[in-house]
């Protein structure tokens, strides 16, 4: 069974530097991060190492269990399933491994996607389970994302577990009548279900419009309050994307 | 299936972001329009509705199970400007709080699942509807075949940007027909379900569906007669 708060299972609630840090530093940091290790060369395996080593240090740091972060690491499983097939897929010279014939540059491009891709995620899990998702909708207000989409944003996560949670109900009330979805028969009643959960989420908003030009909304939402982030704060925010910044260019050069 | 990082490589990942950048100002512009104030709660409402509508499994064959994406869903019933920014809204939370999708990947998905998805989708909804008798039957119908296209399309959007950054040296060859055949597929289950979800709400609340407003019966105001 899956609680119905959706956004605060994310956050992994500790008093730590990487929590308190603001949160338009850590996307900041973490967009330069991820960046950093996409224009990596491949074959430059050490540089991969120390990526890794500056995510766990993160981690430590944030103090958040290493379980946490393997068990959502785990939405990028259908890409490990398509890097296993590269090393099949991909014409080249043959490497012979338990009696098996694999494509070098096949496995060169699986681990490729994997490391890079796991390093992407890790670094995304971080950054969601130590910053509340208010906060980052906060963060990108002050990253002037425009402020019809940053509304648009913060309405859809304010909503998201209520929406979620009507779902819930939903299904509860289609399997206490009894009902099983076995196979494209069963078509017909959840696509009712969803064609309703899309009838009452638009009626949802009507009435949240309403309530909001009530209490005298008039296009735009007052700033959400955040602190200005001060220079220590950047400054300490900035070290890991600075690192894997110099990583890349040492594995530019030595490649 | 979102893109993840590092399956393209960066000069492509940002060339992807700055088209999604520009085809997202467009469409925020013409959302508002759309719209007009109501834009915000709306379209948040809506975004939240297409994040939960993708965690519904629909059972397909024993054991297999599909989800709605719903691009051109959101495209037929709410309008393609606000329907492309409620699907990169989801996109982009995905991406923030679930690691569903990489944040440099974030351009590309948003330019296929998003702009793509919704264009094509929108595109031959609208001529199928002129084509076809006005009745709710073409809407659906309509909608099945909308949504059921957009799919591989989108799919073949992404084989562009592979094309031209991808990092793995699969051939091009190899990769379009196994990535077009498994988008077929889903596009198929896609259609199915969101024909069924438009004529769900179709008999409800017509007047949501903002591609089949052309249907409904003009509202006539007269004078109530004074006694």
């Amino acid at each position: 069974m899956r609680p119905a708060a959706v956004s605060s299972r994310l956050y992994v609630e500790r008093d730590s530097l990487v929590h308190r840090l603001p949160a338009q530093c850590k996307l900041l940091a973490v967009f330069g991060f991820v960046l950093a290790v996409v224009s990596t060369p491949r074959e430059q395996f050490w540089a991969f190492g120390v990526y890794a080593g500056l995510l766990a240090a993160v981690a430590l740091a944030a103090t958040v269990p290493a379980p946490t972060i393997a068990r959502r690491a785990l939405v990028e499983t259908p890409f490990i399933a398509f890097a296993a097939l590269l090393p099949f897929m991909v014409p080249g010279e043959q490497v012979r491994l338990l009696g098996v014939g694999l494509s070098q540059p096949g496995l060169l491009g699986a681990w490729n996607i994997l490391a890079k891709a796991t390093l992407g995620v890790v670094a995304a899990v971080l950054l969601a389970a130590t910053t509340r998702p208010e906060a980052l909708v906060a963060g990108l207000a002050r990253l002037r994302l425009p402020s019809l989409v940053v509304q648009i944003l913060s309405l859809m996560v304010r909503y998201l577990d209520v929406v979620v949670a009507e779902q819930a109900r939903m299904r509860i009330a289609r399997e206490s009548r009894g009902f099983v979805a076995r196979d494209v028969r069963q078509l017909g009643v959840l696509t009712r279900s969803a064609a309703a959960l899309f009838v009452r989420s638009y009626e949802r908003g009507e009435r949240v419009h309403l309530a909001m030009l009530s209490r005298g909304y008039a296009g735009a939402m007052p700033a959400p309050h955040s602190p200005r982030p001060e220079a220590p704060q950047w400054l300490i925010s900035m070290t890991v994307p600075a690192a894997a910044g110099a990583v890349a260019v040492l594995a530019w050069a030595v490649s | 299936m979102h893109v993840p990082d590092g399956f393209l490589d960066a000069p492509t990942s940002v060339a992807a972001g700055a088209i999604a950048v520009a085809g997202l100002a467009l469409c925020l512009r013409r959302a508002r329009a759309e719209l007009d104030e109501r834009a915000a709660p709306l379209a948040g409402l809506v975004a939240a509705f297409v994040f939960a509508a993708q965690m519904l499994n629909f059972p397909v064959v024993a054991g297999t199970s599909g989800h709605l994406l719903g691009g051109a869903l959101a495209a037929i019933v709410v309008g393609p400007w606000t329907g492309a920014v409620c699907v990169a809204v989801v996109l982009l939370v995905q991406s923030l709080l679930f690691a569903d999708g990489g944040l440099t990947a974030l351009g590309v998905n948003i330019v296929d699942m998003s702009l793509v998805t919704v264009l094509v989708g929108y595109l031959l909804f609208r001529g199928l509807a002129l084509l076809l008798p006005r009745s709710p039957a073409s809407v659906v119908g309509a909608s099945f075949v909308a949504a059921a296209v957009s799919v591989p399309v989108a799919s073949l959007a992404f084989v562009g940007f592979y094309a031209v950054g991808g990092t793995t040296d699969v051939p091009l060859g190899t990769v379009v027909p196994a990535v077009l055949g498994v988008h077929v597929l889903i596009g198929i289950g896609e259609g199915l379900i969101t024909a069924l979800v438009v004529g769900s709400v179709l008999t409800v609340r017509p007047d949501l569906v903002h591609g089949a407003h052309s249907l409904l019966p003009a509202v006539r105001l007269e004078p109530a007669a004074v006694t």
